[in-house]
């Protein structure tokens, strides 16, 4: 048993275990930090498996980001009203049903796969061009040139969904004083730099 | 499991001796740093300021420490106690924990990964957990306020701090720090890329709540913010833990902007000085300008503070990116092409 597998029992068990918690913890704020620990500890994964720059971008996405403002929007929820214990057995069904369809695709991709899997260490470096170079570099040269196309349209659909929901809650309220910084430093012969003598005062 | 004792136990221990010589430096450097803020700050207002215990008053914040260790550790009857206490954990946890990666000389650095400025990027990312569990679990008004306000500040301000990040890697070609610190061999960073200095040191002082953007714990509005429940041992924790931070961007600024521990010429009386004293004071010379911005700027308001983040910073560095990738492309002067 070497430490590389101690450490991915350590971490994968803590991925299970946290995200047992996630559904069955009462508190939904318990819930959204407990999900942060399984993103964690899939990063940590990520890095027993060489691929460092997934796992920094994993944290830096998800957890720096996206579940801050999951836990933001949580945050301000009144929980204590929303908690009802006995309707949770009714979401079993639908439960199972999304797990064995998620299983059914887990098997389906390992008996299609391409990586040999009888030889671990193929895994850091699954695609053979890029050997001696950083994983930053491996996926930057993939990424930019043979899937620019789904690189780019990835990022026109993040922004019409950006532009969509700054659309539908954007509304003009009447009667607001804006802030408006480049006048008020244009501002100019309103304000007098006055030395004043002692004891004399100033004319306004 | 004997055999991987046997093996890993020199190896475990050498880490744990190494992550002693991170700590305890940084504790000093911490309570000189408090010592330092509040000597300028007083003399900022000409008043003496901490000069009664100890010379100089140089024992005053071990002082303050140990009257803190003494205090009784209260808990708020209606808040999440287990939250409660793990966020202040958490805040001096990872703060600590970015320190891994940092170089303070050629060589000298306890883990030289790859990804190391993704890597402080990613665990200043997190910081915010400790001030958000902070601010929740104290169920009470004010901390929550603090934390609300933390939490949209500080990811507004990672965002240009990303952008800047950056367009130093652009020059660079290199995720890691001491490959970063060598690029600067011939000209610091703050030099051609000026503005993005100034936007980094800026954002700096906000993704780490110090004034003028101290709004989290803005004591006229908020009492003392996300600490507002807080007392001893917590308390002393959370401070620990931001002042860590602080010398961390401290740090990062001289790593990515002020050539890290190279010498400012490389002439002989200069470059003999061993590298990490270069470090040192660059790093004593940003906390001073960090000190002296908290003397003398009032603090912002905080629409006023979301339009610096979001209209001023993000457009000025998204458009540095765009500028300094194509300057260094139609130069020829990227590197790696």
């Amino acid at each position: 048993m070497t430490a590389q597998l101690l450490t991915f029992y350590l971490f994968s068990g803590v991925i299970l275990i946290s995200s047992l918690m996630v559904i069955s913890t009462k508190n939904p704020v318990h819930s959204v930090l407990f999900l942060i620990l399984s993103f964690l500890n899939a990063a940590g994964l990520f890095v027993i498996l060489h691929a460092e720059f997934l796992a920094m971008i994993l944290i830096i996405v998800y957890v720096g980001a996206v579940a801050v403002l999951f836990l933001f929007v949580v945050m301000m929820l009144d929980f204590k009203t929303s908690i009802n214990k006995d309707n949770i057995l009714q979401y079993i069904p639908i439960g199972i049903l999304i797990g064995v369809v998620f299983i059914a695709e887990l098997i389906i991709v390992l008996i299609n796969t391409k990586f040999d899997l009888s030889n671990i260490q193929v895994l850091p470096n699954p695609l053979s061009d890029f050997t001696g170079k950083s994983n930053t570099e491996a996926i930057g040269s993939v990424l930019y040139t043979d899937y620019i196309l789904y690189f780019q349209l990835s990022g026109v659909i993040l922004l019409v969904a950006m532009i969509g929901s700054i659309v539908l809650t954007l509304r003009e309220r009447e009667g607001v004083k804006r802030q408006v910084v480049s006048e008020q430093l244009q501002r100019q012969g309103k304000i007098d730099l006055v030395d004043v003598k002692s004891g004399k005062g100033v004319d306004i | 499991m004997i055999n991987l004792a046997q093996t890993y136990f020199i190896e475990v221990m050498t880490i744990i001796l190494y992550c002693l010589l991170i700590f305890v430096p940084l504790l000093l450097g911490v309570v000189m740093a408090l010592y330092a803020d509040r000597k300028i700050w007083a003399a900022v207002q000409k008043r003496r300021g901490p000069n009664v215990v100890g010379p100089y008053g140089l024992f005053q914040v071990p002082a303050d420490g140990l009257k803190f260790i003494f205090k009784e550790i209260i808990l708020p009857d209606g808040s999440d106690k287990t939250v409660f206490l793990i966020a202040p954990i958490i805040t001096l946890a990872l703060s600590i924990a970015a320190w891994a990666v940092v170089p303070v000389q050629a060589g000298v650095v306890l883990a030289n990964i790859n990804v190391g400025i993704l890597y402080i990027f990613a665990i200043s990312s997190l910081g915010v957990y400790g001030i958000l569990m902070a601010g929740w679990s104290s169920n009470s008004k004010y901390p929550f306020f603090g934390a609300l306000r933390s939490a949209a500040q500080m990811v507004s301000y990672e965002v240009s701090i990303g952008f800047v990040i950056i367009t130093v890697l652009l020059c660079v070609g290199s995720l890691n720090l001491t490959e970063i610190v060598m690029a600067q061999k011939t000209m610091w960073f703050f030099i051609p890329l000026f503005p993005m200095f100034i936007v980094f040191f800026i954002s700096a002082l906000a993704e780490t709540n110090r004034p003028p953007f101290d709004l989290p714990e803005a004591e006229s509005e908020l009492v003392a913010g996300y600490q507002t429940e807080y007392s001893g041992m917590p308390f002393v924790l959370f401070m620990f833990g931001e002042y860590i931070n602080i010398l961390l961007m401290c740090a990062m600024t001289t790593i990515l902007f002020l050539g890290g521990w190279l010498p400012p010429i490389d002439i002989y009386p200069l470059n003999a000085v061993p590298g990490f004293v270069w470090f040192l004071l660059k790093v004593t010379f940003v906390f001073y300008l960090f000190a002296m911005v908290k003397a003398f700027v009032p603090r912002y308001r905080y629409d006023q503070l979301m339009r610096l983040g979001w209209k001023v910073f993000l457009p000025l560095s998204l458009f540095a990116v765009v500028a300094t990738s194509s300057i260094l492309f139609f130069f020829n002067l990227a590197p790696g092409m």
